[in-house]
């Protein structure tokens, strides 16, 4: 099947129904999206399929063949989005494995709803499970991130 | 290594620290070795252990770049930084030029507090604080001399300011020193240490140095382990704790595409496949058949029905003073109250995993741990290798929360079984276990189930006149390599630790605390604040009981204990925390607070917690924490860490249980042991008090006094003792 990660195509041979998480980690080699229940119960493995957040943990790659995805490597080169600006200036992550996934939620809520509010906030954030608790954290730089302004996918 | 893990083939003949930039040819390496005298059990355990490569805590690269290695592991507790921080406080460099990374295991990076290279016990900056300052001063000292030679001027001549040493019009880079300074003698006496009133980095709040690779998903967890052809394997392990397998038929499972191999390992069977996928497939087709033994009937609520029938009988005294039994006896209506707390998991966001890549001679392990010294020791143990055949690659962990400190080494075990038994099948690539979040789950080392039954007579003043407690769960220490040299006269101090030395006790005139600790099929572990996590709950919820029943509010009644106690650091923080809460001020309607405060790890904590109902479920709005952790290294880690330790002890508390029956777990994953999310964070203040002492823990003190703020919020709330946990409101 052909994969477009991150802008790049992929020519990958695959079970029909191995999940996007794995062929993203165990065959192209981007590790960044992580495993963390293999059930969409984490947010862990959140990526964007044409700029929407979805859990690659139970999304069969075959289904988003030639569709656009992006994982945590592919949000920005320099690892600036203002997402991560804001992570970077609350001190937001502990162990961090959480992180990719809560960033690209994050990312995706903001490209859909450049202003949250908490609200908003909790509802597209639930489905991010942080075991450290820097929910807190996660929700100011969420705030963070819009004031810095445009956010794009 | 902080970002990528390297990709050198595994060469039992160099080592990849030797190449890496901790060593090397060129810079200054200070080499510190810590006295062997004392070291225990497991570091002990193998003395034809070669010595590993210099014995070595900081590099400095001609470019000025400053390499702090790393004695304890980063699972999110933030000694990536704090540990940076106290040496270059000390070598006063640039800060932006400092990064840090993971030590091998070695002997050299045994804790100066439990003499075996482990993280735990919210130990970090306690043991290290003196060592990591004194590596800074001692390469300050050493890079000033090769500079004085050089400008031709005597040491006391040179200053240093951000990494550059001056004299007059003279200046030289520490990069440009190292070199230099790394063929001087080192100070045959001891460096002086900064007085505190010069401390420029400590007890700033610095940002986590973590941070870059940690949101880029460049940072390497044990699971992005990538050695060139690596295997992924997932073992089909028992399905009730101490079953055997009698055969298994693994027909199907080979069949599988991409599954490469099947072989049985002590646990279980292992299913080596291309990729995860292949592996889970593979392991789905096996057919299993187990000899459930005895532990196919454990029942936990039995267990806990048990438990409290222990808890009527005596146990082995732990601590006491007077005649608080008599006291009892002789009252006419004693208080009493009994707890209980339920297994938990650690259910740490990165599930478990260890790769192992197994040569002839040689083996290396890569994973997130914390307990290297154990780790290498049982590999080196069952490969029949030497401690210098095996290297341990300490990556950043996805969370640990004592799960990954494993006395017996499980999971780094069963890898190299696997390892091992693959490569006698002739199956010589690296292999990679990896646990799904069920196996996670399932897998035991659980916080133990607790029972506390306590019991007071008041005096006229309203306080306690005598107490007791009998605690009733499995010891954690027994059996391990801990065990022999803290267990004394059948107590173990973990057990009882927040019960045994609270200041409540030193406010009584009589008290009894004794322990029963019966021996059950489900292995257990410490747990984010270990003993802490089950007293502090009976605790302070009883204490506040005991309030209610004098008629007296429970933050004044709180103040006279600990005034009575002269437990001022108690005191100071559960003001602190009452003041920023607003004790008085008035709630919204439906809302009521609640107070706990409690000591653990060497530090000081009270919180004040805000609670409602809201479809007839707790809900936390508001948490006001105050610490006292002694010198505060990183106020920005130490606020991290209340704000995390206040969130897993609410997961526990609301959510929290891992129940077995017919000998099975019950729980399976974050559906069925969820976790506190977004919708349920509750605002979060810390205050942190500054009181001088030498440093205390942080990592785990938070989280003791959350459960009992909350459930004391609830009664008020409700009227409702809640007295066991999770919180269940019929």
């Amino acid at each position: 099947m052909r994969l477009i990660v991150n802008g790049q195509t992929h020519e990958v041979e695959a079970p029909a129904d191995m999940p996007l998480l794995w062929v993203l980690r165990d065959i192209i080699g981007l590790t960044g999206t992580k495993f963390g229940c293999g059930k969409a119960l984490c947010g862990a493995c959140t990526v964007h399929l044409e700029g929407e957040a979805i859990r690659s943990c139970i999304t069969p790659a075959s289904a988003v063949a030639g569709k656009r995805i992006t994982t945590i490597e592919g949000l920005t080169a320099a690892g600036d989005h203002p997402v991560q600006r804001a992570w970077t200036e609350l001190d937001v992550v502990q162990c961090g494995y959480c992180q990719s996934g809560q960033i690209m939620s994050a990312a995706a809520l903001l490209r859909r709803t450049p202003r949250p509010s908490d609200a908003d906030i909790d509802s597209a954030m639930s489905g991010n499970v942080c075991r450290c608790g820097t929910y807190q954290r996660i929700r100011a730089a969420i705030h963070r991130a819009a004031e810095l302004g445009e956010v794009k996918s | 290594m902080n970002a990528r893990f390297d990709d050198t083939p595994l060469d039992p003949g160099r080592r990849r620290f030797l190449r890496g930039s901790a060593a090397g040819s060129t810079g200054l390496i200070i080499a510190f070795s810590v006295p062997l005298v004392g070291r225990r059990a497991l570091a002990a355990a193998a003395p034809d252990a070669a010595l590993p490569p210099p014995n070595a805590f900081l590099h400095i690269a001609p470019d000025d770049r400053v390499t702090v290695v790393l004695a304890h592991s980063e699972m999110g507790q933030g000694i990536w930084t704090s540990l940076p921080m106290l040496l270059a406080e000390e070598l006063e460099c640039d800060w932006s030029m400092v990064r840090a990374e993971h030590a091998p295991a070695a002997p050299v990076y045994a804790s100066p507090m439990f003499h075996i290279q482990m993280t735990g016990g919210s130990t970090t900056t306690m043991s290290e604080f003196d060592r990591y300052r004194e590596v800074g001063a001692l390469a300050r000292t050493q890079l000033v001399a090769a500079a004085a030679r050089r400008f031709g001027v005597a040491p006391g001549a040179c200053r240093v300011e951000r990494g550059v040493v001056i004299a007059g019009e003279q200046r030289a880079r520490f990069g440009e020193l190292s070199s230099a300074a790394a063929q001087l003698p080192l100070p045959s006496a001891a460096v002086a240490l900064k007085p505190r009133q010069d401390w420029t980095l400590i007890g700033k709040p610095t940002p986590r140095l973590d941070t870059a690779a940690k949101i880029t998903g460049r940072a390497a967890f044990g699971l992005d382990a990538r050695p060139a052809g690596v295997r992924v394997a997932l073992v089909a392990r028992a399905p009730v704790f101490g079953a055997k397998l009698r055969h298994f038929d693994a027909g199907a499972a080979r069949k599988m595409p991409g599954v490469d191999a099947v072989v049985e390992v002590p646990t279980g069977v292992a299913v080596i496949g291309a990729h995860f996928w292949a592996a889970k497939t593979g392991r789905d087709a096996l057919k299993l058949d187990w000899d459930l033994g005895p532990g196919a009937h454990f029942d936990s609520a039995a267990e806990l029905a048990q438990y409290r029938k222990l808890a009527r009988t005596p146990g082995s005294p732990a601590a006491m003073r007077g005649e608080a039994a008599r006291a009892l006896a002789a009252a006419r209506s004693p208080i009493a109250a009994e707890y209980s707390v339920p297994y938990l998991a650690h259910a740490t966001m990165e599930p478990l995993n260890c790769t192992v890549e197994l040569g002839a001679d040689h083996c290396r392990v890569t994973t997130g741990t914390q307990f290297q010294t154990g780790d290498q020791a049982s590999a080196a143990r069952i490969l029949g290798f030497n401690l210098g055949q095996v290297q341990i690659v300490t990556a950043f962990l996805g969370g640990g929360f004592g799960r990954r400190a494993n006395p017996v080494s499980d999971f780094v075990s069963e890898a190299v079984q696997v390892a091992k038994a693959a490569r006698a099948a002739g199956h010589t690539a690296p292999v990679k276990v990896v646990w799904t979040r069920e196996d996670d789950m399932h897998g035991g080392w659980y916080r133990p189930q607790f029972v506390h039954r306590m019991q007071a007579v008041l005096g006229s003043d309203g306080l306690p006149t005598a107490f007791t407690d009998r605690i009733v769960g499995q010891s954690i220490m027994a059996g391990t390599p801990f065990g022999a040299g803290m267990i004394k006269n059948g107590i173990d101090p973990v057990s009882v630790e927040g019960v045994v030395g609270s200041p409540y006790l030193e406010a009584t005139p009589a008290y009894a605390v004794e322990l029963h600790s019966p021996a059950a099929p489900v292995p257990v572990l410490w747990w984010r604040s270990v003993g802490n996590t089950h007293t502090a709950f009976a605790m302070e919820s009883f204490i506040d009981e005991l309030a209610h029943a004098a008629g007296r509010d429970p933050l004044e009644y709180r103040r006279a204990l600990l005034g009575k106690a002269g437990a001022k650091r108690h005191l100071a923080v559960l003001e602190r925390a009452a003041e920023l809460f607003g004790w008085t001020k008035p709630l919204p309607p439906g809302h009521a607070r609640g107070v706990a405060v409690h000591a653990s790890f060497g530090s000081y904590v009270a919180q004040v917690a805000e609670v409602s109902l809201v479809d007839g479920k707790p809900r936390v709005h508001r948490v006001t924490c105050a610490v006292d952790c002694g010198i505060a290294v990183n106020p920005e880690t130490i606020r991290a860490q209340m704000e995390g330790a206040i969130v897993f002890g609410l997961s526990a508390a609301l959510y929290g249980a891992i129940t077995i029956k017919d000998g099975r777990v019950q729980q399976d994953n974050f559906d069925t042991y969820p976790p506190l999310r977004m919708d349920a964070m509750p605002r979060i203040e810390v205050a942190i008090i500054d009181s001088g002492e030498k440093p205390g823990g942080i990592g785990e003190p938070g989280t003791p006094p959350i459960a009992p703020a909350v459930a004391n919020a609830l009664f008020v709330l409700t009227g409702k003792r809640l007295r066991d946990l999770p919180f269940q409101l019929a």
